[in-house]
């Protein structure tokens, strides 16, 4: 509550849970079934129309109500971002936490392994995964996940690694605490801040490879609607009915824009240097 | 005359409401040409924001000055009102009238530039010297302040100098304008104390060269006696007492001054050590090192190591129970290695550790310098007591709870701290946590690593007079590990002294003190500055720490011991 407080009094962060909580306002209205129309019905009659107020957004080639639709949409990638950072914050984390304590060799086979995924822009090796397992939501997950769990093994090694050489870890070495409780209360606990900003940031990296697997017809298929899906339909109709462009892209485009002045909001407040010495 | 420096009701402030929230708040003082001001005072006393006004480097760490005036008489005659000044005439006054060197000769300095490059430069900015003649400026620069070997220092990087040299290249840059004024902030707390008192005649020896006046910062009030002519000291802000040097030391009228000054922990070379030793005959020591060797390889890699730096080297000693061993070498003499070998904290290349407990699975604890470092931020003060209990099979309960209690008690906490968190206590009360969580599992010895060392000089004595206490109360063994002779002297029953991973003397603290035998033990106990010893001068030597990286497979020389007193053992000097 305190953190949120102050996101709210910081002028980006502000910004940025007004969207996020828009957005996941949305996705929860969609998910209970409360679009103002059936996103995924057909009205052959109502095809193509440009925004109205009968429909918001317009409808597309099908006759399927935008807005409901990328309501849905919404919840879509919502859950395979989270899902996908949820799963790389975890593993990434254990992997940087693990890499630091143990030090050498395991430190520099974990993280070369951990080069080699950062190495790959993001979308290549998620195609790559797919390529092997085949397009789905939990590929897409899983092919998230994997391509940022390098990121958080790094953004914990580093401050892992010099918590490490700390005087309360000697400290604790003299009182015989066990290895779980160091890594725990020691190293994790003084790491929360770094990586609640970087959870929000890879959220923002998230939707964006979600929405750009989706484009390319390998994330979340036809006909359960997502933003990059979204996006991909209505390429070929960019003349006829630009609306059906517009309010995917600014969809995702707001969407990001939210988790990114969240995290650098985060990063304000939660800096060491803001806060003393308590950090 | 009109001197050279007039500060009048000087006011400081900082953040965003300087008015509320000042840090000096009214400062009144003169300095003549040539003459030597000492500020002396505690952290927070507002000592060097009252120094950095004076050339207005306040600014940048947000300060504003509030009101008053500092009139600077400058090289042409004129004065400037520098609380007025604008930002071309600060830039003069900076580079020109005013020197300064502060206390970490390291951070002060560009550490990818040659230290001969960086005295240039000062050179060309302050002088207008260029090319060749701004070398010889600087190869005269490094003379002046007694760097042996000058010509090839000029091509040095501030890493392959040591600390001292360091501080004497800093000196060199803030003479390089011929300033008139010489600011010195703490400018040999980062260095080990024969260093110190090198620096320290050198400062001296360039004020009566040059004429230039100097203001001296500094919380040793002992240190600042042998070099300034007059003394202010300040305390929150204000100036409470100043005058001669003699007059405020000899016959001091403010009861701060009079408390600094009895705080401060005079060395007197063994005559106020402890007398209560409980070694006697027949008792039998609660730890034993013998032969105690640890090695740090350098350069390992496919061939093999390239060497190793001798950190610890064949160090001897027993503590009995209820004793204090006191530790003491400059940096680089592996007394905290030896003791965090003890600790099980550093792998030992070889040495037997015998520990005789009777009363605890964990009979040796360790106090940590910083305060700050040894406590997770994170934790409040309750887990933190808790962690040794807990990892030692005992659970939270009202028992445990109840010794958390009784410890916060003993070392003079409240027992509401359990609830806060370690960012709401001072230094000194961090400190006392970290002692009280020590205590925790009942242990036979404590290790005090530099244990009072970051605090200041009156928190300083009561954190030793609580050790004291405890150890009588509790029947704690002591390993106490300090570069500050008077500390050592003042808890100690016997001294180790350390030198380049050797103990080199070894006895009761009364006997090493007052009748030291080896060389570099005389050395260490001559550099000790102290207000009775101000008058005394001795002879500077720049005898440097040999290196302790040897080839692989060195084995150094067997010691040779010669027995100087009932407990009282010298290494023998090679002959050299």
């Amino acid at each position: 509550m305190r953190i949120l407080s102050a996101l709210f009094r910081h002028p980006s962060g502000r910004i940025g849970v007004i969207i996020i909580g828009l957005y996941l306002l949305a996705a929860l209205l969609a998910a209970l079934g409360l679009t103002p129309h059936n996103a995924l019905k057909m009205f052959a009659i109502d095809r193509m129309k440009p925004p109205s107020s009968t429909y918001w957004m317009g409808t597309d080639l099908l006759g399927r109500d935008t807005f409901s639709r990328l309501m849905l949409g919404i919840g879509q990638s919502l859950n395979i971002a989270f899902a996908a950072v949820a799963c790389a914050a975890l593993a990434g984390t254990t992997i940087g936490l693990l890499s630091a304590w143990w030090g050498a060799p395991w430190d520099g086979l974990m993280m070369r392994i951990m080069d080699v995924l950062l190495a790959f822009p993001a979308i290549l090796l998620a195609l790559l995964i797919i390529a092997i397992v085949g397009p789905g939501t939990f590929t897409s997950v899983t092919a998230i996940a994997i391509v940022y769990t390098p990121i958080f093994a790094r953004v914990v090694r580093g401050p892992a690694l010099s918590l490490k050489q700390r005087d309360f870890v000697d400290a604790a070495r003299t009182f015989g605490s066990s290895q779980r409780y160091v890594l725990t209360r020691h190293l994790l606990l003084n790491l929360v801040a770094p990586l609640a900003v970087q959870v929000t940031l890879a959220l923002a990296w998230a939707l964006l490879t979600e929405a750009g697997l989706s484009f390319l017809g390998l994330g979340t298929q036809p006909p359960t609607p997502s933003l990059g899906l979204m996006l991909a339909e209505s390429k070929n109709l960019m003349q006829q009915a630009p609306w059906l462009m517009l309010f995917p892209a600014l969809t995702i485009m707001l969407g990001i824009l939210g988790f990114n002045l969240t995290g650098d909001a985060l990063r304000d407040i939660l800096d060491p240097r803001t806060q003393g010495r308590t950090a | 005359m009109t001197p050279l420096l007039s500060v009048r009701d000087l006011r400081v402030g900082f953040g965003s409401d300087p008015v509320a929230n000042e840090v000096v708040r009214g400062v009144s003082f003169d300095l003549a040409a040539g003459q030597t001001l000492g500020i002396v005072g505690e952290s927070g006393s507002g000592k060097s924001v009252t120094a950095l006004s004076i050339n207005r480097l306040v600014d940048f760490g947000g300060g504003r000055i509030t009101s008053g005036s500092i009139m600077l008489q400058r090289a042409d005659g004129t004065a400037l009102d520098v609380t007025g000044a604008n930002e071309h005439a600060l830039r003069h006054v900076r580079g020109r009238d005013v020197g300064m060197i502060f206390q970490e000769p390291m951070t002060s300095l560009n550490p990818v530039h040659t230290i001969g490059a960086q005295i240039e430069e000062a050179l060309r900015i302050n002088r207008g010297l260029r090319g060749q003649a701004a070398r010889n400026g600087a190869l005269a620069m490094l003379d002046r302040v007694r760097i042996p070997d000058a010509k090839s220092r000029m091509g040095y990087y501030p890493h392959q100098l040591s600390g001292g040299m360091r501080q004497r290249v800093m000196i060199a840059m803030a003479l390089a304008s011929s300033p008139r004024l010489l600011i010195a902030d703490e400018p040999t707390t980062a260095l080990d104390v024969t260093v110190q008192a090198q620096i320290m005649a050198l400062l001296a020896e360039l004020r009566d060269e040059t004429g230039m006046a100097m203001i001296f910062i500094t919380h040793d009030i002992g240190l600042v006696a042998g070099i300034a002519d007059r003394i202010m000291v300040m305390q929150s802000g204000l100036v409470v007492e100043q005058g001669d040097t003699a007059t405020v030391l000899d016959t001091p009228q403010h009861d701060y001054t009079r408390h600094l000054l009895s705080a401060v922990p005079h060395f007197t070379a063994g005559r106020a050590t402890r007398t209560d030793s409980p070694r006697t005959e027949d008792s039998d020591p609660v730890i034993t090192v013998d032969d105690l060797v640890v090695r740090f390889s350098i350069g390992r890699g496919l061939f093999g190591s390239k060497g190793a730096v001798h950190a610890v080297d064949g160090v001897d000693f027993d503590l009995m129970p209820g004793e204090t061993l006191g530790i003491v070498g400059e940096s680089g003499s592996g007394k905290s290695t030896t003791a965090r070998a003890v600790l099980d904290l550093n792998a030992r290349k070889r040495g037997q550790i015998t520990v005789r407990s009777s009363r605890s699975r964990r009979p040796i604890q360790m106090v940590f310098q910083d305060p700050f470092a040894s406590l997770n931020p994170r934790l409040n003060v309750e887990a933190l007591l808790a962690e040794p209990a807990i990892a030692n099979g005992q659970h939270k309960d009202e028992a445990l709870r109840e010794r958390m209690k009784f410890l916060l008690n003993r070392v003079g906490l409240p027992e509401d701290a359990l609830t806060r968190y370690p960012h709401q206590f001072s230094g000194g009360q961090r400190q006392r946590l970290c002692i009280a969580r020590a205590l925790m599992l009942n242990p036979e010895v404590v290790v005090l690593d530099e244990a009072v060392s970051a605090l200041d000089v009156s928190v300083q004595a009561k954190v030793l007079d609580l050790l004291i206490d405890l150890q009588r109360e509790f029947g704690l063994a002591y390993l106490f590990i300090s570069h500050d002779m008077a500390v050592v002297e003042r808890i100690a029953h016997r001294i180790a002294v350390m030198f380049a991973g050797q103990i080199v003397e070894i006895g009761a603290a009364q006997a090493v003190l007052s009748d030291p035998q080896h060389s570099y033990t005389k050395r260490l106990i001559s550099a000790v500055p102290a207000v009775e010893r101000r008058n005394q001068h001795f002879a500077i030597d720049t005898t440097q720490v040999p290196s302790l990286l040897r080839p692989v497979g060195y084995e150094p020389p067997k010691a040779q011991w010669r027995q100087a007193g009932p407990d009282h053992h010298v290494r023998l000097e090679a002959v050299s």
